[in-house]
């Protein structure tokens, strides 16, 4: 399998959360991941887009940057950006249950998704500035 | 529309069945028709049926707990049924019992 790398800008539509996913799963398809890798990445590409249209950008349409790279040994590592409002604390706001949102919709599960389904996630923000998501999976080689 | 609900009424249970996606965008309609037919039909029970979702994140986990307030708030209750390896993942981690 050699290296590769993609990146994508889209609106922070939220029809383009199937359309994110779906990109993903595109690419990742030549690794060959089992249905259950498969599923993780995308759930974790869903919630990682869906906090960037819901929180980044609650009241504007703005533009989110994902990017999606393999290199050796089947890693696979994903980026998940936004220029929106940032996250003042981090470690607050990856922790379950925890949401800004309206608790009638949001359940403050998505960070605790993305940590239990990938194998690495780094977040870095600054407040105004934006939010950047690092993810890292591994698909086993069959 | 990549997700939809269809409702089955027996006594006082409320069968949605879901299929599609689930998630933030298709999540909100599927809780307006949900809603609107707890409002309408006031069951004593809500069966949510996941046998046709091929996908769901925790936009889904949001759906169930909101309607489970809705359904606590007039002394009835919300069960799950139909659940995949998917969504039971997401289930788990969300402690709901599938
Ligand atoms: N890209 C982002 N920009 C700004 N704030 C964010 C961003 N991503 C997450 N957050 C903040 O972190 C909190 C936790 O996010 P998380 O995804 O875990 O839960 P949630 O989005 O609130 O609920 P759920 O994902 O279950 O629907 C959010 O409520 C929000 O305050
Ligand atoms: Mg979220």
């Amino acid at each position: 399998m050699n290296t590769n790398k993609v990146k994508i800008t889209f609106f922070s539509r939220s029809a383009n959360e199937a359309f994110a996913r779906g990109a993903v799963a595109a690419f990742v398809a030549p690794l060959d991941p089992t249905v259950a890798e498969l599923s993780d990445i995308k759930t974790a590409v869903s919630e990682a887009v869906t906090n960037c249209i819901v929180h980044a950008y609650p009241d504007t349409v703005g533009q989110i940057e994902l990017t999606a790279e393999v290199q050796e040994n089947q890693k696979l590592i994903l980026t998940i950006s936004d220029k929106g409002v940032g996250i003042e604390n981090i470690e607050r706001a990856m922790q379950p249950m925890f949401t800004t949102g309206s608790p009638e919709e949001r359940a403050g599960l998505g960070f605790a998704v993305m940590k239990s389904f990938m194998d690495e996630v780094k977040v870095r923000s600054k407040p105004q500035k934006g939010t950047k998501v690092t993810m890292v999976k591994y698909i086993r080689s069959r | 529309m990549t997700a939809d609900v269809e409702f089955m009424v027996a006594g006082e249970v409320l069968t949605a069945a879901l299929s599609g996606e689930i998630d933030h965008h298709t999540a909100a309609t599927l809780r307006e028709k949900v809603d609107e037919q707890i409002d309408r039909r006031m069951p004593k029970r809500l069966i949510l049926d996941f046998s046709g979702v091929g996908f769901m994140d925790s936009s889904g986990v949001g759906l169930i707990l909101g309607r489970s307030k809705r359904m606590q708030a007039t002394g009835g209750e919300v069960s799950v049924r139909g659940v995949s390896e998917q969504v039971g993942k997401m289930l788990r981690l969300a402690n709901i019992k599938g």
